[in-house]
Order: structure tokens, then sequence, then C-alpha cells
């Protein structure tokens, strides 16, 4: 068993020792040992993802709630502002209206005003005409009540006859 | 991520170092004491300490006789014990058998045995494989046992080396089919890795610096990359594409002497690291008694300490590169060619 002759005692002693070795170790060392480092990895990296997912899910979850109040927010303006619009519209339709009906009613006033004046006119120039008649026929019955004056009124009209 | 385990290690080792060093003293002091003053001889102390023998001899007063397992045709199969070549000091002959040089031979026509002992590397490979199994059950258990929990124990200790493993050795050189291989880089990782620290410990003997045990480990990463080899591979080795015709013939033979090469250097590479390292350490212990001095044997202690903690790291590296290499070699094989240049 010289420095550089391999002993083929040794050999063989070696080659049986250490494939025994490799298939004794392999199943009863190796496969649990690296099944369950392969595990443990396995494991570690899940946690980490769903970690990692979890985060995704509330950035996503918050963006949605600022998008949900972002849009509510909206709605609501808009609401307030078609409110503010309709009020508006109602309070300016009551005005015209109320307008309108108060322009109507001066407006038939005021006709009725005018008939009201054209017949109270008209008994007026009634009554007048009447009030003159009677006054004209005092006046006659009282310039003709003798003889004397209906004579001068007859020669009057019998001169303005002649000259005519 | 592998210094934490260095740090324990090496106080430990470091304890078991000083151990060491107050047996291995006394031993040859003893040796020099006992016999007649035969000259120091430094290279079969240390030759003896790096290679493998029938008998683990950790100190004079404690051998442990292993048994020895011979086969030849003329006597059959037979089991004995080592000790039996031994009488106190002087190596006998066994019932037909005789050790010479730690090879076994018949004693009548000098014919080698077929030799299947149980040496002391065989019993080093048994305690390694032990160790190994009893630790990484432990540490499944604890994967079973603290399901779904945070590591304890042992388990937390050797999770971040065997994450080490698959993700930085494994996954990045053999990429898809990666999870087929694991079992096997991992038994082989820490296989070297258990076996370079064992073998560092006093008395222990140099399993990951012998060859046999190295050319067997390369031998299976050759196997395995040559037998998972897809059309891509061998076509890569056999016909080169963007390569002109002439300059395929030069490159044909170059890629097959590669296939070789390629677990040659797995081979030696983690043979030479361990082996020198090994006698560095006892050169170094050796120089105490070739000088027969105490003030060498404190200074040759330090630089030993040090070169311990060198070797705590050369072991870590040479599992690593050992997987590393065998991974990308895999790799190359598996890999889906074509795209990539």
């Amino acid at each position: 068993m010289d420095l550089l002759t391999p002993g083929p005692g040794l050999i063989i002693w070696q080659l049986f020792v250490f494939v025994l070795l490799v298939i004794l170790l392999g199943k009863l060392a190796w496969n649990p040992i690296l099944s369950s480092l392969k595990e443990r990895e396995e494991s570690i990296q899940q946690a980490l993802d769903s970690a990692e997912k979890a985060k995704v899910e509330m950035a996503a979850l918050k963006s949605d709630n600022e998008k949900l109040l972002r849009e509510a927010r909206e709605e609501r303006d808009k609401i307030l502002r078609d409110a503010r619009e309709a009020a508006n519209r109602l309070h300016d339709q009551a005005q015209n209206d109320a307008k309108k009906n108060a322009d109507k009613i001066i407006e038939d006033a005021k006709a009725i005003i005018q008939t009201e004046k054209n017949a109270a006119l008209r008994d007026v120039k009634a009554q007048v005409a009447m009030f003159s008649l009677e006054i004209a026929d005092k006046l006659i019955k009282n310039n003709l009540k003798d003889d004397k004056a209906q004579k001068e009124l007859a020669d009057t009209f019998i001169k303005d006859l002649k000259l005519n | 991520m592998k210094k934490p385990f260095f740090a324990v290690k090496s106080s430990f080792l470091i304890l078991f170092f000083i151990g060491f060093s107050s047996i291995f003293s006394p031993i040859l002091g003893a040796d020099e004491a006992g016999h007649e003053p035969e000259p120091f001889n430094a290279s079969e102390v240390i030759l003896h300490h790096v290679l493998d023998d029938h008998q683990w001899h950790i100190a004079d007063w404690l051998v442990i006789p292993l048994p020895v397992i011979v086969y030849s045709e003329e006597k059959g199969l037979e089991i004995f014990s080592s000790s039996r070549f031994y009488d106190h000091h002087n190596v006998v002959e066994y019932n037909g058998y005789k050790l010479e040089h730690s090879h076994i031979y018949l004693a009548d026509s000098g014919k080698a045995v077929f030799d299947l002992s149980i040496t002391k590397n065989v019993a080093m490979l048994l305690i390694n494989a032990t160790l190994l199994l009893v630790v990484f059950t432990s540490v499944a258990k604890g994967f079973t046992k603290n399901k779904g929990n945070a590591p304890q124990g042992v388990q937390s200790f050797f999770e971040p080396i065997i994450l080490f493993v698959r993700d930085e050795i494994v996954k990045p050189n053999i990429e898809h089919h990666y999870e087929r291989f694991l079992p096997y880089m991992l038994t082989l990782f820490f296989f070297i890795l258990f076996g370079n620290l064992l073998g560092l410990l006093p008395g222990a003997g140099n399993l990951t610096g012998n060859i046999a045990v190295t050319m067997t480990l390369a031998l299976i990463t050759f196997l395995i990359t040559n037998f998972n080899g897809n059309k891509g591979y061998w076509g890569h080795i056999l016909w080169t594409p963007g390569v002109p015709l002439p300059l395929r013939i030069v490159i044909l033979p170059v890629e097959i002497i590669g296939i070789f090469t390629k677990p040659f250097s797995l081979m030696i590479r983690l043979f030479v690291a361990i082996t020198a390292g090994h006698i560095v350490l006892l050169s170094l212990i050796c120089l105490t008694f070739i000088f027969g001095s105490i003030y060498v044997g404190f200074a040759s202690s330090l630089i030993v300490l040090f070169i311990n903690l060198i070797e705590l790291l050369v072991a870590g590296i040479q599992a690593y590169v050992f997987t590393m290499f065998s991974s990308m070699y895999i790799g190359m094989a598996v890999q889906d060619h074509g795209h990539d240049h």
C-alpha cells in the first residue's frame, strides 16, 4: 500500500460504502431535508406574495374609495346645482306669472274704468242736454210771456226772411 | 457562512492537537530510550502515518488490531485478526500468510492475495460513514420535528452549509436538473469534509488523502458525468462545432483525453492537498526529534498549530473544490449546448 498505488481492497470498500452512503443518506437525510427546505422556501415566498397582493388590493380599495367619494361629491354638487336651478326657475316663473296676472288685472280694471267712464260721460251728456232743454224752455217761456215780445220776435223772423 | 463552523471545530481540534503532541513525544522518546539507539528515520515515521496499515497504531501502548480479510485461489476466503502477524514488535507469519510492507502474501509461493481487510483507512471510512449517517439523520429529524418552525441545534448548524452546497455549488453549475444530483453532491461534500477533519485528529488515518479513496470518488463523478452526457456534450467532444475540419482532427484526441483528465485532476488534487498537509505537519513534528531539542519542539509546535489551522481551512476548501468541479463537469454534460457560445 504505497503512496501512489491505490489499494484494490480500499477501492472496493470505498466504492461499496460510499454508494451505500449516497443511497442511505439520500433516503434518510437529503430527501427530507431538501424537501422541507423547499417547502419552507415556498411558504415564505407565498407569504411574501400574499402580502404583496394584500398591499395591491389595499391600494386598489383605497383608490376605489377615493373614486367613490369623488363621485359622491360630484353627485352632491350636481344635485345641489340642479336644485338651485330648479328653485330659480320656479321663482322666476312664479314672478312672471304674478306679473302677468297683475298686468291682466290692471288691464281689466282699466277697461272697466274706461267703459264706466264712457257710460258716465254719456249719462252726463244726456243730463246736460236735458238741463239745457229745460233751461231753454224756461227761457223761451219767460221771454214770450207777453204779446209784445212775441210780436217782436215774429218781426225779427220776418225781417230775416225778407232779407233772404 | 463557514466561519462559525471552523471556529467551533478549530478550538475543538486545537485541544486534540495538544493531546496529540503530548502523546507523540513520549512514544518516540520511549522508543529511543527502550531500544538500542537507532537513527531516527523521519521519512519512515511520516510515511507510516500517511499510509494505510493493517493495524491501528495510535501509540505504542495503544495498538488496535483490525480484521484481516484475504482471498486467494489456494486458500479461499479467510478472516483473522491482524494481531496474529505481530509478536510484540516483530512481524511473523501466520497460517501460511506473511505480511511484508503492509502487503499480504502467501508464505510458501510468495503470491499476493486479494486483500479485503478492514485496514486503518477502511475503519476510518466506516467511522466517517457512521458519523455522517448519525449526524445527518439527526439533522433530518430536526427538519421533520421543527416543521414550520425555526431550525434548532444541529439542524441550524448544518442547514446553512447544506444551503451553501445547494445554492452556491450545485445550482449554478448544473442549472436545470440540479436536483437529481443533489444527494450525490451533498454526500460527496460532507464525506470529504468530515473525512478531512477526522484525518486531522491525532491518531486518525489519512482517509481522504489516500489515492484509492480519491480515485473512487473521481471515478463515480466520471461515471455520472459520462452516463448523463447528452447529445450536446458528446457532440462537443466528437464533432466540435464551429471549428474547421482539419482542426477537428487535432481537437478530437484532445477532447477525448479531456474526458479522462477531468476526473484525474479531481483525484490528484484532493490526494495531494490532504497528504501534503499531513506530511508538512508530521515533518514539523519530526524536526523536534531530529534536533532532539525542547526549544525546537516548542517552536515547531507553534508552527504546527498554525499549519493545523490552515489545514482546517484546506479541509473545507478541498471539499468545496471537489464538489464544485464535480458539479461543473456534470453540469457541462447535462446542459443544453448551442445557445451559450
